[in-house]
């Protein structure tokens, strides 16, 4: 168990590796460089900040360089924002979006489980569909479309939260209702499916025959089989909120490390980009490794070899 | 697995979660008696004042610092650092005199030599800032810009603490209004030796800087070391980054902001019904063109054609019903309000439209289009909501008017501004320019052979004459009248077709007073005051 | 297919289906305005009305909202379709391949999807467009080639699955190559997988786009798709109401559509593999 948990660890390497060079590569084939800008620099000019930041030196100088300092756990200084370095600019930016990730996550969890919990128990029924078109809708409609709807209603309409920005505990609840929507519905389905699948098992019938109450079977017996399925599905959600955090945090003001992304990708901040790419790749790896041990610990069928 | 055993797993994994939540969130920031909060547009790039080039960054330097001379709240020069100035007879010296008593933020005396220093630091190539070419009338700038001189060679001396004379090549009125940017700031030894570091430089204005966290917010608190410090009112102003003016303009109806840096042109209309009074329109030095390629077909040795596209645009259509009345129409590139110039409007401007069009039909087909054949070519734009509904109705106008085919092609950013930059592939482009100062020169300059900015290609002997007629020339009519004769025989060429001038939008909340529209949309936050209801404590 | 159509849920959304792409292909012809053709006479930005034959209302740019979200359709279901298509192509061929051949080769491909997934794929579809370009055809395959991972391991588990049965058994022994096998025997058995999958992908691929058209690195103007016009619509949803509410319905209602009959579907297959597809 250990030992497979220190392979799988071991590979992130390469992988990590692969994401760094690919996106390296990407980010200098596109047209443009961090110091175009619409008031030219005079040549000099130009030439020293390259000198700075060694964008004169031939590219694999530069990728080994990058390379070299990755290893130091350096991230190299941002083109952009002058003076910050990548570092501390994701340090600051990635427990923000930690923050609005998470709780989005709890949220689509405990809606998206309890929504597919009930069409299960129900299935067929005009319940059961009502309750999956409702989870449905969240998937249909984009969170731009959303977003804008929350501000409204809960911002400018009722006054009860603030529309945008980021400092209080009030600022974090509109964010992550935009951002988990979209999740509940393929938790709920899963959930549905599942547990659909446990209640109708031989032994949830034995319970059923033993004349146990259905709130007790389906709580005590067969959530926790039932979820499985869920457990494996919090990577996929991982990375599907990420996504969502670029225009989450737009659209909010909030100083998460989506917003990181898109600009310097428009920027040509070659660290930054790096950076934010690379934070990423781990989170997704460490959450899918996390995933995994949890599901070998839940499941007994589950034993890597 | 016993059952019991999964619930603490599960419920230390939920008190975990909701630590680290509880955690990660910064205390709410204690509400002081007096806070100013400003929409910024972008995120500022730097806090360099020699080397921040965005408009959001001049914002906040000119709360941080202050130059010798100042913009007064309605846009009038006025003494700053510097309590007067005498200019030498033949206009190529001038000695300041600096107010007594001076001080940093830190409580260091502030001198002449720190001022010196800081136009040494803009100036030299070391510092790589793209104003350099701004203060290039000074003795030596030029020279010291292009690394043939050190910068100790600039003509800036310090005789004393509180006198700064600076020499010039040639007369330049511009000059004392240049000295206002931020750029022009003095720098303390202490930053002068430092690397860069954001945010922790020591200013000289009537803020200081708090507190810095990239995209969140820039918090300034007043600095008492400030020479007019009794004067101002707020104590701490707050510059938060609003990149999407949808959800600004959210913010500033939620009462989360006083000022908002812009408000969008489709909401215009919505604005002016139910935020009327606060909204602020006013002329600003900024023009909205096409650059036209002149230096590749279909455009090269074209201007008929050129003028034709040009009288092709009603203007009026664009302002009204595109920025919603946010922008005011033009005919030509130098706006209205720039000092010392009269716009130069081309005569059909003021045509009806059918005689326009007439024309601009007769102009077209002289070109050699005509129906069966006609002009093919590319409208290049950058992505913005803006850019890309002014290019969609021109591209209307063109097809209505002359059945001219528009391919438009929006392009990202960076990509865009190489393209014109190569002008190999661009036909027609959108382009804008703000100016940095209240000077025609600055706009002429643009379409000068040797601007690197010039993304037409533009190249009239003629024009050049005028322009280098008019740097010479120290009477400001005799200058004046060279740079509208550069313009009209520009206009004529049609290298560009205007379209429009900006104008500076704010949403501006009743309870700030003292807000005053002006040319250069600066707003020092000192001029500003709070007027707090008690009812609504700010 | 008469036995599918009975099964409850999968009538009603493909009927809905039919509806909205019918709409969306015969709409342009049924209105007088065009959908690139700017009304400069009309209000701009102006409510519905039937009197001058706006339908759905102006646009903020005077352009008709009933052709345009007709021709949105048109062009976020080719990108679902196509994108989808080819994350089809991808996946099963690789899956297929994987699961059939197995040992080392399966072990080798499946790491390198492990490989894949970890990287955020998204971010590479903005980083494409940034640097191509917005060339539909560019949109469609930067889409569909990020989104075949998940297909491919579907499929090899099915083909897993699919070659312990004995007609694979049977093939193999009368010497039958290994690319005929998983032509002939493996991609056929696999029909009701992908069909099934590709039904809740294509829901996926059309909000990719509109996520792209949020960037504004979506389609090139004249040219529109839901995502494009939702998005323009979310940002006067206060003043101009329509031109939200009705490319939003029409995108809403595909999605809806789209989903519950993938989920019908793969109720009735009931076919356990494509429960757990997600695993």
């Amino acid at each position: 168990m250990l030992n497979h948990a220190w392979r799988r660890l071991l590979t992130a390497v390469p992988t990590l590796l692969v994401l760094v060079t690919v996106t390296f590569f990407l980010m200098r084939a596109a047209p443009g460089g961090p110091f175009d800008v619409e008031r030219v620099l005079p040549p000099e000019i130009e030439a020293t900040l390259a000198a700075e930041f060694h964008l004169d030196e031939p590219l694999w100088r530069q990728y080994g360089r990058y390379l070299v300092g990755l290893a130091r756990g350096d991230l190299g200084p941002s083109f952009q924002y002058e003076g910050f370095r990548v570092s501390e600019l994701i340090a600051k930016g990635a427990p923000v979006s930690a923050i609005v990730g998470f709780s989005a996550l709890l949220l689509a969890l405990s809606a998206g489980v309890g929504l597919g919990a009930v069409a299960a128990i129900h299935r067929g029924s005009a319940i059961d569909r009502g309750v999956m078109l409702l989870a449905l809708a969240g998937l249909s409609i984009p969170p731009y479309v959303t977003a804008p709807l929350l501000i409204l209603l809960f911002a400018l309409g009722l006054a009860w939260l603030p529309a945008g920005g980021w400092g209080t505990v009030s600022s974090v609840i509109l964010p992550a209702i935009a951002l988990a929507l979209p999740q509940v519905a393929a938790i709920a389905r899963l959930t549905r499916g599942s547990l659909a699948d446990v209640l109708a098992a031989p032994y949830i019938r034995t319970a059923r025959a033993k004349g146990l109450p259905e709130r007790v079977i389906v709580l005590r017996h067969a959530l926790k089989p039932g979820l499985l399925p869920v457990l494996s599905y919090l990577g996929p959600a991982a990375a599907g909120l990420m996504t969502g955090s670029v225009v989450v945090e737009q659209i909010f003001g909030i100083p998460g490390i989506g917003r990181y992304f898109v600009q310097g990708a428009l920027n040509r901040d070659y660290t930054l980009v790096l950076g934010v790419v690379l934070f990423y790749g781990a989170v997704v790896i460490a959450f899918n490794f996390l995933v995994d041990l949890a599901y070998g610990a839940l499941d007994p069928r589950v034993r890597p070899t | 697995m016993a059952t019991g055993h999964d619930r603490r797993v599960s419920g230390s994994v939920a008190v975990s979660c909701l630590a680290a939540l509880l955690l990660w969130i910064p205390a709410i920031a204690a509400t002081l008696p007096t806070t100013l909060r400003i929409g910024n547009g972008n995120e500022p790039e730097s806090l360099d004042p020699q080397r921040a080039t965005g408009v959001s960054a001049g914002n906040v330097l000119r709360d941080l610092y202050e130059g010798l001379t100042g913009i007064s709240p309605t846009g009038e020069l006025i003494p700053a650092a510097a309590e007067s100035w005498r200019l030498r007879e033949d206009g190529l010296e001038i000695t300041f005199r600096l107010r007594a008593g001076l001080r940093w933020s830190n409580g260091d005396a502030l001198t002449a030599r720190d001022f010196a220093a800081g136009l040494r630091r803009v100036v030299d190539p070391a510092t790589a800032s793209g104003y350099a070419r701004m203060f290039g009338v000074i003795a030596g700038a030029t020279a010291i810009a292009e690394g043939r001189q050190p910068a100790s060679m600039l003509g800036v001396e310090a005789p004393d603490d509180q006198t700064l004379v600076i020499r010039l090549d040639r007369p330049a009125p511009q000059l004392l209004a240049l000295l206002a940017h931020p750029a022009a700031s003095p720098v303390h030894r202490l930053d002068l030796a430092a690397a860069t570091k954001p945010g922790g430089r020591i200013g000289n204005g009537a803020y200081r800087l708090q507190r810095w966290v990239v995209q969140s917010q820039l918090e300034l608190v007043r600095n008492p070391a400030y020479w007019n410090d009794a004067r101002t009112t707020i104590d701490r102003v707050v510059y938060l980054p609003t990149e999407d003016l949808n959800s600004e303009l959210k913010r500033y109806r939620a009462d989360e902001l006083d000022v908002t840096t812009s408000v969008p042109a489709t909401q215009a209309a919505w604005i002016r019904a139910n935020l009327g009074a606060e909204l602020h329109v006013a002329t600003y030095l900024g023009s909205y063109f096409y650059g036209l390629n002149v230096t590749q077909a279909p455009f090269k040795g074209q201007p008929g054609l050129r003028r034709a596209l040009s009288m092709a645009i009603d203007r009026e259509v664009i302002v009204n019903k595109v920025l919603n009345g946010l922008a005011a129409p033009a005919w030509s590139f130098v706006p209205p309000g720039t000092r010392d110039y009269t716009p130069q409007v081309p005569a059909w401007a003021a045509w009806p439209r059918q005689r326009q069009l007439i024309e601009a039909r007769r102009l077209y087909a002289a070109a050699g289009y005509t129906e069966a054949r006609p002009l093919e070519v590319e409208l290049r734009y950058n992505t913005s909501d803006d850019h890309k509904r002014i290019a969609v109705v021109v591209a209307a106008m063109w097809k209505q008017a002359l059945g001219v085919r528009v391919r438009l092609v929006n392009e990202e950013w960076k990509v865009f501004l190489q393209n014109r930059k190569l002008r190999r592939v661009t036909q027609a482009f959108r382009n804008t320019w703000i100016a940095d100062a209240n000077d025609a020169m600055d706009f002429a300059a643009l379409l000068t052979r040797d601007h690197p900015r010039n993304d037409s290609g533009y190249d009239n002997p003629a024009y050049e004459q005028w322009l280098a007629a008019a740097t010479s020339v120290a009477q400001p009519l005799a200058r004046r009248s060279a740079l509208q004769a550069a313009e009209r025989a520009m206009l004529d060429d049609a290298p560009i077709v205007p379209i429009y001038f900006y104008a500076s939008k704010h949403l501006v909340k009743p309870r700030v007073r003292g807000w005053h529209d002006n040319i250069l949309d600066w707003h020092y936050s000192k001029d500003l005051r709070l007027n707090c209801a008690p009812s609504a404590p700010c | 297919m008469s036995r599918l159509l009975k099964q409850p849920g999968i009538a009603a959304p493909a009927a809905m289906l039919l509806l909205i792409l019918l709409l969306a292909l015969a709409g342009p012809w049924l209105t007088p305005h065009a959908f690139d053709t700017i009304d400069f006479e009309a209000d701009w930005g102006a409510a519905p009305s039937a009197a001058n034959g706006h339908w759905f209302g102006t646009d903020e740019l005077g352009w008709d909202l009933f052709a345009r979200v007709c021709v949105g359709g048109r062009l976020s279901l080719a990108v679902g379709i196509v994108s989808t298509l080819v994350s089809l192509a991808i996946g099963v061929v690789y899956g297929a391949v994987a699961g059939f051949v197995g040992g080392r080769v399966d072990a080798l491909m499946m790491r390198i999807v492990d490989i894949l997934y970890a990287l955020p794929f998204m971010f590479f579809v903005i980083l494409l467009m940034v640097l191509f370009g917005r060339h539909w055809l560019l949109i469609f395959v930067a889409i569909g080639a990020v989104s075949w991972l998940d297909m491919a391991r579907i499929v090899r588990g099915q083909t897993l699955a699919l070659r312990r049965r004995e007609f694979v058994d049977a093939a193999v022994v009368s010497g039958l190559g290994t690319a005929a096998i998983i032509r002939r025997h493996i991609v056929p058995n696999l029909l009701g997988v992908v069909v099934v999958y590709a039904t809740l992908t294509i829901p996926q691929v059309i909000l990719v786009e509109s996520f792209l058209s949020f960037l504004g690195l979506g389609i090139q103007e004249p040219a529109t798709s839901w995502g494009a016009l939702v998005n323009d619509g979310a940002r006067a949803m206060e003043s101009t109401p329509w031109g939200l509410l009705f490319p939003a319905a029409f995108l809403a209602l595909t999605l809806l559509c789209l989903n519950l009959l993938g989920d019908a579907l793969r109720d009735a297959l009931d076919a356990p593999a494509l429960r757990r597809m997600a695993e």
